[in-house]
């Protein structure tokens, strides 16, 4: 519903004055990021900074750059994994009847809603004991298998969508199980893995909880060594504030090109959205 | 009708994940039960073939009574609070910007862009900016001195007050209160809405609490034999400020949507009607959007519950005033090594958030 008048004008100014109110942390993390440390002092803390100092940069890319690469490796590897697997089971939980199939979505679904802190002990000595605790692969592992409620969710409910007698007239033509997979479900399956992958990119790149319980300093994700720079309350405030801008930068980049599918991801993880 | 070998390929297909699944979520929260009731930790904790004893149901009973273990119960209240104002605040603040942003005349897509932009960051990046915003003597509280006004004084992060303080002995007799107050409100709703249904049972269960809570029989059943004060800590608004920054965005996105699936026919008929504007709102909208309200309090309750990197960042693992169950559990086992002690806190965490999720997935799951 679209208002004219006195109602829309108040509307766009009110608007406005919220999008500057939500916009101020990040305008405070620029700002801070970019002053020379000396000029950093909690009461000048929301003026610009007399020149642009880019050391905050220049030091965090120095310290952050091995966790950055260590997050694309993880996120990359662990979105596609997880995006392939959940296609495969969105495809058989949509399109094939078996006993219990009822029971099994909610089983899976409820996956992505448990507290991680009642699996973490027993997960924690699980990559222990195969030796995967500390590195990379067992960190994809990880959020590959807790990725699969909700890549699995997504999937089937954009397979759903796909008429069955398309799927009937293609098994006459002779195609089998993964026949009907290749040629008929996966050239449909474009804008599904589009958000899928940006969502679990997200989600896997934000992550916290996994990263600092199961990895050794040598394969910590940027989340873990920018809660460990801030934590430590000798350093000036422009490195974590830099810090922050390198390791929020590849989710911006996705949102802001990306937002729509995002946002279809977003609804769709809600169940009834 | 699909053969009898793909049936078997399609069944090959989804047992890789389902065996994952099985052990990942429903062995390890299995295992993570088992081992709350055990003695495992300290020096067993290293140890590969540990020697662990059985000791029932000590550690909870720790847990809820010990005298070391305080933290816990404080934790307890603190994500009691914290959830009661997260969701409340992101739910009311998401679905007055999605109504704002209904009404605009142009640029609905930059504000909502602006609005959700906070929710694709990671909690670790939100709390290292609101640790610096909420500098006891900098950020928000110089930002009157901008306007020649007086610094402000709140400590956001660091407060030490508490209020609404209460005896953790007479715990149950707030949870009775507390349920008293759900049930009484909701069978008020329902009296009003002249459902009948149940209304009756739902009378004679507040009557019940009511009597029990009058007659402060759950006041005696003391929890402890000594008095022990938790309350709200107020350094948890500066925690609840940064959280309702990141995901009041969510809720005005499924609000948006929400609004989005109204029948024009429906508002078009509520005008003809004579209705105002405001009218349509309240009596056409509003009652459209309920089961969206039903499923942001589930996402965003369970969010709260089991918050961790928010905490983690904004003050601290070490921080007692903000500090939750999810810390203490990753604290006492990666720290202290009390991994049977860290697993029954992830058991009743999990407990909690059952209470939430699973009628949520039934009702859910049925009407598919």
């Amino acid at each position: 519903m679209k208002s004219r008048g006195i109602l829309g004008v108040s509307a766009q100014i009110l608007a406005t004055l919220l999008a500057i109110v939500y916009l101020v942390p990040i305008y405070m993390t620029v700002v801070t990021s970019l002053k020379a440390p000396g000029e950093i002092s909690l009461v000048s803390a929301w003026e610009l900074p007399s020149s642009i100092n880019w050391a905050g940069y220049v030091v965090a890319w120095e310290r952050f750059a091995p966790n950055l690469r260590n997050s694309f490796v993880l996120a990359i590897g662990a979105t596609l994994i997880s995006a392939i697997m959940g296609s495969l089971n969105g495809y058989v939980l949509s399109k094939y009847r078996f006993p219990g199939a009822k029971i099994v979505m909610p089983l899976i679904v409820f996956g992505m809603f448990i507290p991680y802190q009642s699996v973490l002990v027993p997960l924690f000595r699980f990559m222990q004991k195969t030796g995967l605790y500390g590195g990379l692969p067992g960190l994809i592992l990880v959020h590959v298998v807790y990725g699969l409620p909700i890549t699995t969710l997504l999937f089937r409910s954009f397979y759903h969508e796909i008429p069955n007698e398309l799927l009937d007239a293609s098994s006459i033509d002779g195609a089998g199980f993964f026949g009907i997979f290749r040629y008929l479900i996966l050239p449909l399956s474009g804008p599904p893995f589009l958000v899928v992958c940006i969502w679990q990119f997200t989600q896997i790149w934000n992550e916290f909880l996994f990263a600092v319980t199961l990895t050794r300093p040598s394969s910590q994700p940027i989340t873990v060594a920018l809660a460990n720079l801030a934590g430590g309350q000798a350093v000036s405030w422009n490195l974590p504030m830099a810090g922050s801008v390198l390791a929020a930068l590849p989710t911006t980049i996705i949102y802001v090109l990306l937002g729509r599918y995002f946002v279809r991801g977003l609804l769709a993880g809600a169940l009834k959205g | 009708m699909r053969s009898r070998r793909e049936q078997l390929m399609a069944a090959l297909t989804i047992l890789p994940s389902i065996a994952l699944l099985g052990i990942f979520v429903y062995g390890f929260i299995g295992n993570s039960i088992h081992m709350s009731t055990t003695d495992w930790g300290q020096e067993a904790a290293m140890s590969l073939t540990p020697n662990i004893q059985s000791v029932g149901m000590d550690n909870y009973r720790d847990l809820f009574t010990g005298f070391l273990n305080v933290r816990f119960r404080q934790d307890l209240v603190n994500m009691f609070f914290f959830t009661l104002l997260f969701v409340g605040l992101s739910l009311l603040i998401g679905l007055f910007l999605a109504t704002l942003i209904d009404q605009l005349i142009w640029g609905e897509t930059f504000f909502r862009t602006v609005f959700l932009y906070p929710m694709s960051l990671s909690m670790v990046v939100t709390g290292t900016i609101w640790r610096w915003i909420l500098q006891p003597r900098g950020g928000i509280n110089i930002l009157p001195t901008l306007i020649g006004l007086p610094p402000g004084e709140f400590l956001w992060l660091s407060s030490r007050t508490q209020t609404l303080v209460f005896d953790w002995s007479h715990i149950f007799h707030y949870i009775c209160l507390i349920l008293l107050i759900a049930v009484a409100v909701s069978t008020y709703g329902q009296w009003r809405r002249r459902e009948n249904k149940n209304l009756a049972r739902k009378l004679v269960l507040c009557a019940v609490l009511m009597g029990i809570f009058l007659s402060g029989i759950l006041t005696r059943i003391g929890l402890l034999n000594f008095p022990e004060a938790h309350g709200f800590n107020e350094a948890l608004w500066g925690v609840v400020l940064a959280a309702v920054w990141q995901m009041s965005g969510y809720t005005m996105a499924l609000y948006l949507a929400g609004l989005r699936t109204i029948p024009h026919e429906l508002r078009e008929a509520a005008r003809v009607d004579g209705g105002s504007e405001f009218q349509i709102y309240r009596y056409v909208d509003l009652p459209l959007l309920k089961p969206i309200t039903a499923s942001a309090i589930v996402i965003l309750g369970h969010i709260a519950l089991k918050i961790f990197d928010l905490i983690f960042a904004i003050a601290g693992p070490d921080h007692y005033p903000t500090s939750m169950p999810a810390i203490t559990m990753f604290l006492k086992t990666f720290r202290g090594n009390e991994l049977a002690v860290g697993s029954g806190i992830g058991v009743i965490l999990f407990l909690i958030v059952s209470l939430l999720i699973v009628p949520y997935l039934v009702v859910s799951f049925r009407e598919e």
